[in-house]
């Protein structure tokens, strides 16, 4: 598995407080890779950076390379807009445009310049079966996307990231404000579209990261604390604060 | 305790007919506008009142129709609403989602206090530098006609229609715009492809209100208008719905003053037609 993004030596500031401290780590494609923490530590701050939503607040300022398909993301040259196109992104809270079901899907590709109705069609359908909500939205895509369940919702807010063709999936906890059932789904999802998309989640739900994560990584007060494979980072953690922390002692 | 409850009481008591003082004005009005409308329009007959084209109050032989002020209101507001919702729409945006914070409070101390200017002086600079510059540009023998009314109008609900529409587009929840953002879409078009549909109610009302002020406004337009009973057209001096009424009522008498409470009256349905059509949109947005 080659690596698809890479930190090097990140460090981020909101004003004076330093957010994030030289963070190193390498995303290798096709794979869950999970961020683990306690909240306001950091997590979603360096998700951010990795697709630079973090450019929307003015006060950041940041420091040090991330490089994605070896090109630093940084760098003056970058197109910022075509870059969030590669690298989608699923928030915490679910949230769909207010318009129907299929102007929501639709809206990336015609963003991006497809007008062609037959193409439309197909992304769209395309896109809710990639993320297994097609059977149930079928019959009323001319519906407001406001009036599905949350679980629903979230789901396609994952169809729409798809619609784009990203390479890469940032989620920001995305099952936080879900009941357990449709966070089982879209765990499952999550482990299905990983066979053609690299994925970055962030949850404060440790059983979620075992559940589905290749590699974690675990944020402690801004700082990359470890990083390994999920598998050996649980069982044999090599960091103190590492072990005190999935075992419960604080968090 | 008892005591307490006694004065709870009297409290409420108080607050409830200080409402109903504001209730009972409208309904006062109301029924003084209907009552003092009605007999003109019954003498003179509907449609010769509505669809007649001459008003001669004071001829040897009296008409009074008038189709020219209800023409001249109509496009009056319309020529204010196209020069106007296109400006204070874009100022809107600008605004609330591109202007930097310093730029953004210096206009919008500006837009406020365009809104506090007094419509006599907006009719006295109409009067002093439109008018007269309209008569130089156009090459017409007065200046004071529709086209100068419309372009104070336009100015006069710029104030309304920005601040409006600026508190719809910034209720618009961050959550939508992020998602559009992080698609790829640049900041303008997240703006008019998410942002402005999200707040579109909000914006029809701040179009509506802009209507009702408009077809409300006496003052100003009487001063740059030239408030000459003619059916309108763009450079020839006109008379609307209000200025009929301000500029008869202090020396009629008789079925004219009575003809002058019909036309109020109509410009008084025109606003209730207007009011409902903004309580529509305003529930819209809240829902």
């Amino acid at each position: 598995m080659s690596d698809i993004m890479t930190a090097k030596d990140l460090n981020l500031w909101y004003d004076q407080t330093q957010a994030l401290k030289n963070v190193n780590i390498t995303i290798p494609e096709k794979s869950i890779t999970a961020f683990i923490g306690p909240s306001g530590y950091g997590k979603s701050t360096f998700l951010k950076t990795l697709n630079r939503m973090n450019d929307l607040i003015p006060t950041v300022k940041i420091k040090g390379e991330v490089c994605y398909n070896g090109q630093n993301i940084y760098d003056s040259s970058v197109d910022v807009n075509e870059l969030r196109r590669e690298i989608g992104m699923v928030f915490q809270k679910p949230n769909p445009f207010p318009m129907s079901i299929y102007d929501n899907i639709a809206y990336g590709p015609r963003t991006h310049g497809i007008k062609s109705k037959v193409k439309l069609d197909e992304i769209v359908e395309q896109s809710l079966r990639d993320a297994a909500i097609w059977d149930e939205v079928k019959d009323r895509l001319k519906k407001n996307a406001l009036g599905m369940s949350g679980g629903q919702q979230q789901r396609l807010c994952i169809a729409r990231a798809l619609a784009v063709k990203p390479k890469i999936l940032l989620m920001d906890e995305p099952t936080s404000a879900l009941d357990p059932i449709s966070t089982s789904r879209i765990e499952e999802l999550a482990i299905e579209l990983k066979k053609s998309y690299t994925i970055v989640i962030v949850t404060h739900n440790m059983q979620q990261a075992v559940r589905i994560s290749d590699n974690t990584a675990f944020f402690l007060l801004g700082e990359l604390i470890e990083y390994g494979e999920t598998e050996k980072l649980f069982s044999q953690p090599v960091d103190k604060r590492t072990e005190d922390y999935i075992t419960g002692r604080f968090g | 305790m008892k005591k307490n409850k006694m004065i709870e009481r009297a409290i409420h008591g108080v607050f409830l007919i200080l409402g109903l003082l504001t209730v009972g004005c409208v309904l006062l009005i109301t029924i003084y506008l209907v009552i003092s409308g009605i007999p003109a329009i019954t003498e003179i007959g509907l449609f010769d009142f509505l669809f007649g084209t001459e008003w001669a109050s004071t001829a040897a032989e009296p008409s009074y129709g008038i189709l020219p002020f209800i023409l001249t209101s109509v496009y009056g507001t319309a020529g204010a609403i196209i020069i106007g919702v296109p400006i204070g729409f874009f100022t809107a945006v600008y605004l609330s989602k591109l202007a930097n914070s310093k730029v953004k409070a210096f206009m919008e101390g500006a837009v406020s206090l365009l809104a506090g200017i007094p419509s006599v002086v907006y009719g006295l600079v109409g009067m002093l530098v439109l008018v007269p510059a309209v008569r130089e540009i156009f090459d017409i023998p007065d200046g004071a006609s529709l086209f100068s009314a419309i372009i104070v109008l336009a100015i006069m609900i710029l104030p309304s229609i920005i601040k409006v529409s600026m508190t719809a587009l910034e209720a618009v929840p961050k959550e939508y715009e992020d998602a559009s953002l992080a698609l790829g879409a640049t900041p303008v078009e997240t703006y008019f492809r998410v942002s402005v549909p999200a707040a579109k109610s909000g914006i029809a009302a701040a179009v509506v209100l802009g209507v009702g002020r408009a077809i409300g406004e006496a003052m100003a337009v009487m001063m740059v208008s030239g408030n000459v009973p003619n059916i309108p057209s763009l450079f020839q001096s006109v008379r609307f719905l209000t200025t009929a009424v301000a500029s008869e009522m202090s020396y009629s008498s008789g079925l004219q003053q009575q003809a002058l409470f019909s036309i109020a009256l109509v410009l008084f349905l025109f606003i209730m037609l207007i009011n409902a059509t903004l309580n529509f949109f305003l529930k819209k947005e809240k829902d």
